[in-house]
């Protein structure tokens, strides 16, 4: 025979009261810190070196704030080409093509090779390999030679100090070769989706642009965007090398110079370090809310069912 | 060419559904089917099963184009699945020839495949949205009444990880019913659900056959095999062993592959 309980019978045993494991550790850890941190406050203050006045002062002089402008500029641009031309990379690839693969793995393959730095400074020197840019039929010139015949294939031409300004060499440096690192984040992320999915939506006949961009590229999101976010802070930082393509007049050129003239380098390294930490401060704030918004349907703990929560009332 | 897809000069008179001719499938050096032939009627609910690796389920995908044939022929709706045959010689059809061949065929799988970022009911707009270029409030329409059909009206704001795997399962059947197809495919649709659950789906399934779907399914549910099928097909070792009405082969299996498979499953 087999027992049963009347629930109603048995009393509800009292809620467990018991006294919590102590972490005498965290308290002295806790202690050291607060000394360490305290003799630190206390050097920024009383240092002389620092001349806090005079940060305060300089740190927002017109140069400094068109540098910071010039700066986000070159990060939003260089990361919305290098986004772009990275996934473009990614898809490429993955295809079936084998020219398409190749291609994006020469890409791949320079870009990652050569440093930003020298990447600045080549683009700025590109004026040397090209005094015009000239868009028309190639070879045309080659084949008049051989030919013996007068043959003009050039459709337009630029000069190419109007076209490649300081500015637009860094963008160039800056975002092509971001997209080489984009593209193997992009690619990591393709591969992270579970390739179930692929076949649901081609059973449905679906078209592969449409898998492509519909089903694959929003679930790969999730894996892509916290490096991306990694990558967009690093490229804020790396706006300073377009001082090298040159670029004069952006952040850290800008802090750097007026410390020179006036003999107050070291002031000026912290004001760079604060502007730095206060930008990127900023970048982060957007990468919680793009992270949050591509979490959706993400596990039972996602923000779908928060939203849900909302929605009913009870939150 | 210009016809409406559906509408083609059939190769075979489509007085079957499905048409398997020899097929033949290897994956490397593994040949996987060797030499299928089967005929599902319209309207046929036909059950398909066999121990794992007997390849039931490769088949299925043949079926589709999910995999390549590499010898026979495979016709749905009187149309040659995968190729174009000419003079004598087989071509290769375009990503969007076979596509546009895919959208009579729904198919519905094991690990339910929905999709996890959008909600049940944009799982089920998506196609009719993107493929059909229907108008969001007609796809809206149509999947609302196919998830009320699948008795999950309620359910329509959930995304999958909020649903239960049964609920996912409906979900996905009421996502291939939404490109109306003419034929239905189902890889094990139950095999990944706890039990307690198995009835709903099946009962779902139960309910499209009775509306006259054709349907082709790989299965181990031989109550719904005997129930609901027309035909019941054992397959072993990519080879066809024994095919009939469900109530004969699994009440008086010929073949003694047969008799030994289900004496370990019934």
């Amino acid at each position: 025979m087999t027992s049963q309980q009347e629930p109603a019978e048995r009393a509800r045993p009292e809620t467990i009261k018991a006294v919590p494991v102590r972490h005498p550790g965290r308290w002295v850890l806790a202690a050291v810190l607060l000394v360490l941190a305290a003799q630190f406050v206390h050097m920024l203050v009383t240092n002389p070196a620092f001349q806090w006045s005079y940060i305060v002062d300089n740190a927002f002089r017109p140069p400094v704030i068109e540098g910071v402008r010039t700066s986000l500029l070159l990060t939003v641009l260089a990361m919305v080409i290098g986004v772009v031309l990275g996934v473009v990379l990614a898809v490429m690839r993955l295809s079936d093509n084998p020219i398409l693969r190749g291609v994006a793995w020469l890409y791949t393959w320079f870009f990652r090779a050569v440093p930003r730095l020298v990447l600045a400074i080549l683009f700025g020197n590109m004026g040397i390999l090209y005094a015009r840019f000239s868009f028309g039929l190639p070879f045309t010139e080659q084949f008049a030679d051989l030919l013996g015949v007068d043959l003009n294939g050039t459709l337009f031409s630029v000069d190419a100090r109007t076209l490649l300004t300081g500015f637009m060499a860094g963008l160039l440096a800056l975002a092509l070769s971001e997209a080489a690192y984009m593209a193997e984040i992009v690619r990591a992320g393709i591969l992270s989706v579970d390739p179930g999915q692929t076949e649901a939506a081609a059973a449905l006949g679906m078209s592969k642009l449409q898998i492509t961009r519909r089903i694959v590229l929003p679930q790969a999101m999730r894996v892509i965007l916290p490096p991306t976010g990694n990558e967009t802070i690093a490229m804020l930082k790396d706006t300073s090398l377009v001082a090298y393509v040159p670029v004069t007049n952006e952040l850290f050129f800008q802090l750097q110079a007026i410390g020179n003239r006036e003999f107050q380098t070291f002031p000026m390294l912290v004001a760079a370090c604060l502007w730095y930490l206060a930008l990127t401060s900023v970048l982060l704030v957007g990468q919680y809310f793009l992270e949050r918004r591509f979490s959706r349907g993400a596990g039972p703990s996602g923000q779908a069912k928060l939203r849900l929560r909302i929605m009913k009332g009870d939150h | 060419m210009t016809e409406p897809a559906g509408k083609l000069a059939p190769e075979v008179p489509a007085e079957f559904m499905v048409k398997a001719e020899n097929v033949h499938k290897s994956f490397g050096r593994v040949e996987v089917l060797k030499g299928i032939d089967l005929q599902v009627r319209p309207g046929e609910v036909m059950c398909i099963v066999g121990p794992s690796g007997s390849g039931k389920s490769t088949f299925l995908r043949c079926i589709n184009h999910l995999e390549k044939i590499n010898g026979g022929r495979l016709w749905v709706n009187g149309k040659l699945i995968g190729y174009r045959e000419k003079n004598g010689r087989l071509y290769e059809l375009k990503d969007r020839e076979v596509a546009a061949q895919r959208r009579e065929i729904g198919m519905v799988f094991q690990r339910f495949n929905l999709f996890p970022h959008m909600t049940a009911l944009e799982n089920v707009m998506e196609a009719p949205l993107r493929v059909k270029r229907r108008s969001r409030a007609e796809a809206r329409a149509q999947a609302e009444s196919l998830l009320e059909q699948v008795g999950l009206g309620g359910k329509t704001g959930n995304y999958p990880s909020q649903l239960s795997g049964g609920q996912q399962q409906r979900v996905a059947i009421a996502r291939a019913l939404a490109m109306e197809p003419a034929l239905m495919l189902f890889d094990e649709p139950t095999s990944a659900l706890d039990p307690e659950l198995v009835g709903e789906v099946l009962g779902v399934m139960q309910q499209l056959a009775a509306d006259g779907m054709t349907m082709v399914v790989v299965t181990h549910e031989m109550g719904f095999a005997r129930e609901v099928g027309d035909s019941l097909v054992f397959m072993d070792g990519g080879v066809v062993v024994e095919e009939g009405a469900p109530a004969e082969v699994l009440a008086d299996p010929q073949h003694p592959r047969t008799r030994e498979f289900f004496s370990k499953v019934l």
